[in-house]
């Protein structure tokens, strides 16, 4: 059985490189992908949104419905195994076996903890409110302010960062995150633009429509932002806890 | 923009081999944390492939991602399992 899989994953890496042997040059500007659309998202980028990173300006102006179905991939992610996982109604036993009590009075750890949580967090904050202007965005933001919960339980425990963000909080903020974002896309509509047309926002925010798109832009990503810090903080608890939101690992 | 990427292969070349070391011995290790371990250098691997190419988001996402959280969750899960794997 062992030879058999080899094989068939031999042969089909040959394939594949045999495959990637008719693949367009790295960067040429001929490749069919970027025959279309690329140069006008280059061109005129800067120009109808305002964002010099055009990255995001794809991302959350031009792309917008792929990046709120991401984001909707991701809800129903946690979703599913928040179902899974979290045991509410039956109090089974524990299937794992018991883990050795951990002393968690570790104070160097707890030091550098309460040090590096607040920092963390900034720069969560940073990365996605300067995603306009550098690499970053509501994705990698959320990612890294979720990585501050999961520090605090893993430094001091899992009770400690519940009873700061309690579940059903977190519960909410998955969901809210989402509703931002597609909120802001009906709002459009409501203004008779199509739906995620920010330039609608124009008269409401009193500036330009580039600027209108620009903080459209700005909106969804901190939408998406709370979505993934959220599901992030959800996913750890509920894997590290076993769905017993108990002292966690 | 002066940039020749070609002057970079045997930086490239290096990448690439450290990941496909860590992506045999992330298969053929028996314990599953070393593994996972394993599974987040290579996310950081490629995380400098990416920056080389010059797509800068693309590498930030994965170092959040790919070898932050998502190390951490397979760690917590493997916490759960029996830490050494059959095959």
């Amino acid at each position: 059985m062992k030879q058999l899989t080899l094989v068939l994953v031999t042969l089909i890496g040959v394939l594949l490189l045999q495959a990637a042997m008719d693949l367009p040059d790295w960067s040429d500007p001929a490749s069919p992908a970027s025959l279309h659309l690329s140069s006008h998202y280059l061109e005129k980028g800067l120009e109808e949104t305002g964002v010099p990173n055009i990255v995001t300006a794809v991302l959350a102006d031009y792309r917008s419905y792929d990046t709120l179905f991401e984001t909707v991939v991701i809800l129903a992610a946690g979703l599913i195994v928040l179902t899974i996982l979290r045991r509410t109604l039956r109090r089974r036993p524990k299937a794992v076996r018991p883990r050795p009590q951990r002393e968690s009075q570790d104070i160097i750890l707890q030091g550098a903890a309460r040090l590096l949580v607040p920092a963390i967090q900034v720069f969560a904050l940073y990365v996605v409110a300067h995603g306009h202007y550098s690499p970053g965005g509501g994705f990698q933001g959320g990612v890294i302010f979720g990585t501050s919960f999961i520090l605090l339980a893993l430094c001091y425990d899992l009770r400690v960062v519940l009873a700061r963000f309690r579940e059903k909080t977190v519960l909410f903020c998955c969901a809210a995150g989402v509703l931002l974002y597609a909120g802001v896309g009906a709002l459009c509509m409501a203004l008779g633009w199509n739906f995620l047309g920010y330039a609608a926002l124009a008269g409401m925010l009193g500036s330009t429509e580039v600027m209108a798109r620009s903080h459209g832009i700005l909106a969804v990503e901190i939408g998406v932002g709370i979505t993934v810090m959220a599901i992030m903080v959800s996913l750890y608890i509920d894997l590290a806890s076993g769905g017993d939101l108990d002292e966690g690992l | 923009m002066d940039w020749d990427a070609s002057l970079l292969w045997q930086f490239d070349l290096l990448l690439l081999l450290m990941a496909v070391i860590c992506a045999i011995a992330a298969l053929s290790l028996k314990d599953l944390i070393s593994c996972a371990v394993i599974g987040g250098v290579y996310s950081f691997l490629l995380c400098l492939a990416w920056t080389e190419m010059l797509a800068v988001d693309v590498a930030f996402t994965e170092a959040a991602v790919g070898a932050g959280i998502s190390t951490v969750l397979i760690l917590g899960t493997v916490l759960h399992l029996n830490r050494r794997s059959k095959d």
